[in-house]
């Protein structure tokens, strides 16, 4: 056959892996490249976050609310905010003096570079007003931020790297002495020269540079191994601190002190615990796991005693380090958030110091690092209490350096969260009408956003006092706040969403005047506000307040900036979805504009245009309906870039899947179902998106498809048959997708044909491919059902075991045309498929056997499965177990339990817990079936339970537990009691598993007889002499007090008075 | 190990849950949570508040509010630990 040969490769050459191998060879992928790659974090950091480097940890400031004595020396918060005023006011006077000889026209308070706003954007969109960095006239310029603030000199880890390669160079090239002389040449036939006398060895340094390194090193081949200790000068061990798995060079900064071995009789008490701190925190740095728990807990523990100053002088530069790693950083803040709540009121003095490490976390890319970072600064508000927070953090409000001003409302936010709106309301309000400078009102605002960001909807209840606080900021002079102003009120709408217009309606007008005043980022920003304000209104204001920002948007429909594209698209998005808004308005005023400026190649290029065009315009067919859109864009689906085809094809699919087909018209739908089969057709790269499109269509127009059916099957029979492999699957993977229509449209002969075609493709090389050919065929099985499916089944079959999803439906629909002895074959096969290293795989196989045992009976398939049992492999068994448990639940219990018990008497370890295991899941699966057996197993489990075998014991625990639940409420109580007392002595099990087990048998046993029980076995062992013995009876109290605390009550046993205290509960003795 | 396991959670469990207990607590620790587990019990049920009403001839409510008051210091003075 003619198709077969273009398919399949000649039958003479090499294996088609081979091929693929030396085809693979080239791209020369390197699995581990990703993770070779640095992890510090500061390598994948941009510039901005670098900024973190250039603040200092500053000195311990007092705290005013401590007890007692307060140290003279420290600063408080009259200082600190004398020096930020300093801090603000030397540039400004610099500048001015710069400027001085030039005639300035531009007479603005600030002297701050102005962003233009047609520079290209940040990549940030609420970092809209980073301004840029000033250099400061009395610092000396940095050559790069790498530097490392703390008083040791770093080595930078290159340079490390090259005196490694100096030392080992040198040790090379050192001249050969007189006894290696004597070694390498021999003893006789040689004369030792004496050197004539006026010879003078040359040692100018200079021809040393010159000199060529020796590659081989000085005394011949040397095992690298014995060298390793020698070429770095790092220790295999720390004194009491013991085996690290790694220390690294960098590490040597902070440990150093550990390695001077100095003797510790002779060092003062601080300096001890300086030491101690230092190796639990090495501990937890580079320990391994358990270490690393332990020096935790033994931090946390001793915190009040090491005092909060020794250990954040210890902790905080270390996460300062340039050198950290991701992980490092983690378990370092885990160190701070145990400490914080031991230290409590003692951590105020170093507030500061804390926030300037942690606040950078606030702003890190990874999301686990920033709840990190929340996690922690809300702790450490609680520790320190809101007063000193606000006196701690109120200078950097309105610090020079926009990093720190950022990070610090996004502290404040965090701070808000914990200790609620309210309490820093006021505070707010202060700091936003702040009249010193416009950093502190346009921080304040900034705030306000961030709270809105972090807690959601629980703004609501504060909404109006937050609106009011920084609603003055829309007409401020300065232009940053107008704009942060505008994006706070837009994140504050979109938490409300969608309650509170009415907390709104003070902004209402200098928002809608604003937009006709501002041009650029302001107006950005104030349509973004207006963008989130809108959908809260009802629909008459929505509808009035949308034709007056409409003219504005459709004017900036135009607009070059990327930036403003995507507020426009997002704001009309929101406009249209609002209900005041008529399908009319939509279809006269918006659509044609939209459509001229929007549905366009260029858009379809960029990923985050492309999906806000998508999303847009598929809200604006929720309103103007399907033909309106669709009918626009359908002749796009022949254009000739295929991004923009698959933007048609997208957009096509989401209107058509949410709305429907009905409205399309018969001369659309012959346009859409030619463009849909041009753009499938003309695909380059074989895209998902193309795919849902063709299927969504075919199903939303069902019935009406049945003309174009011949067409689309002759597609796709001709990419069946295509050279590259993903387009076969592709038109596979769309012949699973249409076969319900195809049934629809009574074709079921075309089905037919489809079947024998795709049973043909079953020699298909690649396994993608056969999976998709495999789930067309299914598809169709279903649709056509078994007995009308052309090929027969039976031809099917034999050729699919592998498909054992394909065989497990078809044993379950149409098992009568397969013969009892091949499905036995088929249950051998299936054996093997319990290997598999795919979960699915093994999933689908047990669910597979399930339906065999159905269909033929259980016992010839729990022979087979029985016999499994006795195989080495622990996997493999394990899923016999699950499969012997399912034939039980599908074929009822007392089909599969007298053989399965009969198993238990194979004196062997495997076979013996297998059957305790599927007795497991079984009694898991029956559920309340279950009651009718527990007197049968009952005695097998006495025996399991009393077994030497601890997984015996175990796995019979975990019968008893399921079995227990069970059967709750079902009158079994008698048997669970006799089960109970033989579970109760395995109590003192110290394996974690068994206890485990253990303690579950104990909880469902709980739930099956009643607490009162349990109760009363656990009281003999509450008080019992031995510590052992009371841990594990109050652990056993404890679940039982947990699950039952209520139903207790009554059954606690009645303890008298004594002379000092009365324990009667006399309640219960009342009688009526 | 074991004791580790076995203990690891019940700071945590403690702080859950006022009234579970550990190999160290004593008669008085134990006899005053159930107590207040008992009061609280007996307000959360409302017959049997209604029985105990009835028995002692008093309001429902003041048997509440009573009930509330007892479970400050249920069992008396607490015993001092000896430790």
């Amino acid at each position: 056959m003619a198709t077969e040969d273009i398919r399949r490769p000649a039958t003479y050459t090499a294996p088609s892996e081979v091929f693929e191998d030396l085809v693979g060879d080239d791209e020369e992928i390197d699995p581990f490249k990703q993770r070779t790659g640095s992890r510090r974090i500061i390598d994948r950091q941009n510039e901005y976050h670098a900024r973190m480097f250039n603040r200092v940890i500053s000195p311990e400031r007092m705290d005013p609310f401590a007890e007692g004595d307060v140290k003279g020396d420290t600063r408080s918060y009259a200082d600190v905010m004398r020096e930020r005023r300093w801090d603000m006011e030397t540039p400004t006077v610099e500048d001015s003096k710069s400027s001085s000889e030039w005639s300035r026209t531009d007479d603005e308070t600030s002297s701050v570079s102005k962003s233009r706003w047609d520079e290209t954007p940040r990549t940030t969109d609420d970092e809209m007003d980073t301004p840029r960095k000033r250099s400061r006239w009395d610092v000396t310029p940095q050559v790069s931020t790498k530097k490392s603030r703390w008083d040791e000199t770093p080595t930078h880890p290159t340079v490390q790297m090259a005196q490694r390669w100096e030392k080992d160079l040198d040790a090379r090239n050192r001249p050969l002495s007189d006894e290696e002389l004597d070694a390498m040449f021999p003893a006789t036939g040689y004369k030792i020269l004496e050197p004539p006398a006026g010879y003078v060895p040359i040692r100018t340094p200079a021809r040393k540079l010159m000199a060529t390194p020796t590659p081989m090193a000085a005394d011949g081949f040397v095992m690298l191994e014995e060298d390793r200790n020698q070429t770095y000068d790092l220790p295999a061990e720390i004194p009491g601190v013991g085996n690290l798995p790694f220390f690294k060079q960098e590490d040597m900064q902070h440990f150093g002190k550990l390695l001077d071995d100095k003797d510790e009789s002779e060092l003062s008490v601080e300096e001890l615990k300086e030491r101690k701190i230092m190796r639990l925190l090495l501990k937890i740095k580079n320990g391994t796991p358990p270490m690393r728990k332990t020096a935790l807990r033994q931090i946390t523990d001793k915190a009040r005693d090491f005092g909060a100053g020794p250990l954040f002088n210890q902790i905080l530069p270390l996460l300062m380090s340039q050198n950290l790693e991701d992980q490092e950083r983690h378990l370092l803040v885990k160190v701070i958030d145990r400490i914080l709540y031991k230290l409590d009121a003692l951590v105020r003095p170093y507030v500061h110091k804390i926030l300037v490490v942690i606040e950078p976390l606030l702003i890190d890319e990874d999301y686990f690092a920033r709840c990190e970072g929340r996690e922690i600064i809300s702790n450490l508000s609680k520790a320190a209490g809101l007063p000193t927070m606000i006196a701690t953090m109120r200078p950097d409000i309105d610090h020079v350096d926009e990093y720190v001003r950022n990070t610090t409302a996004r502290a404040f936010s965090v701070v808000a969260s914990a200790h609620g709106i309210p309490a820093l309301l006021p505070f707010l309000k202060a700091v936003c009408k702040s009249k010193k400078s416009w950093q502190a009102r346009h921080t304040g605002i900034k705030i306000v956003q961030q709270i809105a960001i972090l807690m959601g909807c629980a703004v609501l209840p504060h909404l109006k006092n937050l609106v009011e606080a920084i609603a003055h900021g829309l007409e401020d002079e300065q232009q940053k706040v107008r704009t942060i102003t505008a994006l706070a009120i837009a994140a504050l709408a979109e938490a409300a969403a969608p309650y509170g217009i009415e907390s709104f309606d003070s902004v209402l007008k200098p928002l809608w005047t604003g937009i006709r005043k501002h041009r650029g980022k302001g107006l950005a920003a104030f349509l973004k506000a207006i963008g989130y304000i809108i959908p809260l209104m009802d629909a008459e204001y929505a509808n009035y307040y949308t034709k007056e920002v409409m003219i504005i948007l459709i004017r900036e429909f135009q607009s070059p900036d990327e930036e403003m594209k995507k507020i426009v698209l997002k704001v009309v998005k929101q406009c249209a979805a609002t209900d005041g808004v008529q399908p009319q308005y939509i279809k006269e005023e918006i659509l044609p504009e939209f459509f001229k400026n929007f549905w366009v190649r260029r858009m379809a290029l960029d990923r985050r245009n492309y999906r806000q065009v998508v999303e847009t315009t598929v809200e604006l067919a929720q309103k103007v309906g399907v033909t309106e859109i669709v009918g626009r864009i359908v002749e796009d689906l022949k254009d000739e870039s295929e991004p923009y085809r698959k933007m048609v094809m997208e957009t096509v699919e989401k209107v058509v899947s949410q709305l429907g087909a009905a409205d399309i018209d018969t001369r659309l739908e012959e346009v859409l179902i030619d463009g849909i089969l041009y753009a499938f057709q003309e695909q380059t790269v074989e895209d998902i998106v193309m795919l849902n499109g063709f299927g969504t269509v075919v199903n939303a127009l069902g019935l009406r498809v049945k003309p174009y059916l011949q067409q689309i099957t002759s597609t796709i029979l001709w990419r069946l048959n295509n050279k590259s492999a993903k387009v076969r699957q592709q038109a596979a993977d769309l012949i699973s997708r249409i076969a319900v229509v195809m049934k629809t449209c009574g074709e079921e002969k075309l089905m037919g044909h489809l079947g024998v075609v795709l049973y043909e493709y079953l020699g298909e090389e690649y396994p993608e491919v056969l999976g998709s050919i495999l789930g067309g065929l299914k598809s169709i099985v279903n649709v056509i059902g078994m007995s009308s499916m052309t090929p027969p089944i039976k031809d099917l079959l034999p050729l699919q075991e592998s498909c054992i999803d394909l065989v497990g439906r078809i044993a379950d629909r149409g098992a009568e045309f397969v013969s009892a002895r091949e499905w036995m074959r088929i249950c051998f096969e299936l054996l093997d498929m319990l290997k598999a290293h795919k979960k699915g795989i093994r999933r689908a196989t047990v669910n597979t056997f399930g339906y065999i045992a159905k269909a033929i009976g259980p016992q010839d398939v729990l022979a087979t499965l029985l016999n499994n049992l006795k195989v080495q492999e622990r996997q493999n068994r394990v899923c016999t177990t699950v499969a012997i448990a399912i034939v039980a639940e599908t074929c009822a219990p007392f089909t599969v339990l007298p053989a399965l018990m009969n198993e238990y008497r194979v004196p062997e370890l495997n076979v013996q817990n297998g059957v305790l295991k599927s007795l497991s899941f079984l009694f898991e699966y029956i559920g309340e079936m279950g009651k009718d057996y527990i007197y049968a197993v009952t005695p097998l489990l006495e025996d399991a339970l009393m077994d030497r075998d601890l997984v015996h014991r175990q796995t019979a625990c975990t019968t008893v537990k399921h079995m227990s639940l069970g059967v709750f409420g079902l009158g079994c109580e008698d048997a669970l009691l006799h089960l109970l007392n033989y579970v109760w002595p395995n109590i003192f099990e110290t394996s974690p598993h068994v206890i485990n087990a253990v303690m579950e048998a104990i909880e469902g046993l709980r739930v099956a007889i009643g607490p009162a029980t349990v109760l009363q076995y656990t009281l003999q062992g509450l008080f019992h002499p031995a510590r052992k013995v009371r841990e594990i009876y109050w652990k056993i109290y404890n679940n039982l007090y947990i699950g039952a605390q209520d139903a207790l009550i009554p059954y606690y046993p009645r303890i008298e008075d004594d002379e000092r205290n009365n324990y009667e509960r006399y309640e219960l003795s009342m009688w009526l | 190990m074991d004791r580790f396991n076995l203990n690891s959670q019940l700071e945590h469990l403690q702080s859950k849950y006022v009234g579970t207990g550990h190999a160290d607590t004593n008669k008085f620790e134990w006899m005053v949570n159930q107590h207040r587990d008992s009061y609280a019990s007996y307000i959360g049920h409302h017959a049997l508040i209604s029985y105990f009403s009835v028995a002692q001839n008093e309001s429902i409510a003041r048997v509440k509010f009573e009930f509330v008051e007892k479970m400050l210091q249920p069992c008396g003075m607490p015993v001092p630990r000896d430790e």
